[in-house]
């Protein structure tokens, strides 16, 4: 049985912590981008692939990754999915949404260094590799080449496309494709695998991040290994039903792993099998 | 300037096959390029080619009635498009059209198929290297029909 010490210590770690949005942008039709500012003067220390409990008040609590930002001005990227992604998406500046974390995984930068690097997005994933990709642009001559291939489900459905033109002038062979198109549309037509195929990247010193529906990151680790990467090489980026966030509720078990604790990035050897289970 | 039978060789398509082969291969092929907006080929028309793409973007369509053309996917550099001439009719069931200017070398199938009947190993070489562009195809295009970024709820 739980001391109270204990028990405050727990519901402490449950205890959102007022941000103030001081900016709101919308990034396409279902998407806005909210930048957050602890209204208590707090910095958070996360890396990016990692996570926070976002809390409308009064409405629920979902996980977003960040999508950018630094300790002090935090952002998050959400896409309109339910209640709660809607009423988070509808926050104004100047008004409150509860923070907790930073929970979770990181994108294994590092051992990405002196290689080349595949970044591999589909539809919103791409805001949750959006600040590793601004960490590799930071620290460019760190890394080889640099391919960022970007699937959407159509031409309105693409994100940030400023940065898209800005990591292309800094260095990234930014590839980009839709599922469907009309006429008007003059790029690339394909499934996000296409891109991987028409990539240039040395299979024996590349690291790959995927970050996407799990079909899509399913197909694409496959193509990846097809090409001749390491599956260890391959990271991706999970996402399940998360709720507590601290590994007590078992709400987002996948097999032997929590995903919020043990995830959401993980290496493809660890995913491989479960993702090919049936129903899981 | 490369003869033709290096810039076959040196495309990934024909990477792995035997230089003998190449070399037969090649004397069924001519360099060609396109315009922006011109056809490589259409539907309904005999197919009596296939394409090895060297720069530009071709974009394959199924026109539509009432529609217009319907996109369903794009080739690049790097890429072959065409199969129709392996298979009788012989007869296009899509269109191809170059979105920007597109460089390609041009095969003449009856001329290739015959090279093929001719050599079984060839035949066989050829037949293989096409069936890895149909499986990857199919897979492309049952993906495409999952739609995996559909909304839920």
């Amino acid at each position: 049985m739980a001391t109270v010490a204990e028990a405050a210590t727990r519901n402490a770690a449950l205890l959102p912590r007022p941000w103030r949005v001081v900016a709101a942008s919308r990034e396409s039709h279902d998407v806005v981008t909210l930048e957050l500012e602890s209204a208590a003067g707090e910095t958070s220390a996360w890396q990016p692939g990692q996570f926070n409990m976002l809390y409308a008040f009064g409405i629920g609590e979902v996980p977003i990754s960040f999508s950018g930002g630094d300790p002090r001005r935090l952002r998050h990227s959400i896409r309109e999915v339910g209640t709660v992604s809607r009423a988070l998406a509808g926050l104004v500046p100047g008004t409150l949404a509860g923070v907790r974390g930073p929970y979770g995984s990181a994108w294994p930068l590092d051992a990405a260094r002196g290689g080349d690097v595949v970044i591999a997005a589909g539809g919103i994933g791409l805001a949750p590799l959006k600040p590793l990709v601004e960490r590799i642009c930071a620290e460019r001559n760190d890394f080889g080449s640099v391919s960022l291939l970007y699937g959407a489900r159509t031409p309105v459905d693409r994100l940030f496309g400023a940065c898209l033109a800005d990591w292309r002038a800094q260095g990234i062979d930014v590839a980009e494709t839709v599922d469907h198109a009309d006429a008007g549309w003059t790029g690339q037509v394909g499934v996000v695998t296409t891109l991987v195929r028409r990539a240039r990247f040395d299979p024996a010193t590349t690291r790959a991040f995927l970050c996407g529906p799990e079909i899509m990151m399913r197909f694409t680790a496959l193509e990846l290994e097809r090409a001749g990467l390491a599956p260890t090489a391959i990271a991706l980026s999970m996402e399940r039903n998360m709720q507590c966030a601290l590994g007590w509720c078992g709400h987002c078990q996948l097999g032997p792993w929590f995903v919020c604790l043990d995830g959401p990035v993980f290496d493809w050897p660890r995913m491989r099998e479960l993702m090919m289970v049936r129903g899981l | 300037m490369k003869t033709l039978d290096v810039v076959i060789a040196e495309h990934p398509f024909f990477s792995g096959f035997d230089p003998a082969h190449t070399a037969l291969i090649a004397g069924c092929g001519r360099i060609a390029a396109y315009q922006p907006g011109e056809f490589l080929f259409q539907a309904g028309l005999p197919a009596d080619d296939f394409f090895l793409l060297r720069r530009g973007t071709v974009a394959l369509e199924l026109e539509v009635p009432g529609r217009g053309p319907f996109r369903f996917g794009t080739a690049t550099a790097g890429e072959v498009i065409g199969w129709s001439w392996l298979f009788p009719p012989y007869e296009w069931q899509f269109d191809a059209r170059a979105i920007d200017a597109v460089g390609v070398v041009r095969f003449d199938g009856a001329c290739l198929r015959g090279k093929c009947e001719a050599d079984p190993v060839l035949g066989y070489a050829v037949m293989k290297a096409f069936a890895g562009v149909l499986v990857d195809r199919f897979i492309d295009t049952r993906l495409q029909l999952v739609d995996v970024y559909g909304h839920r709820g």
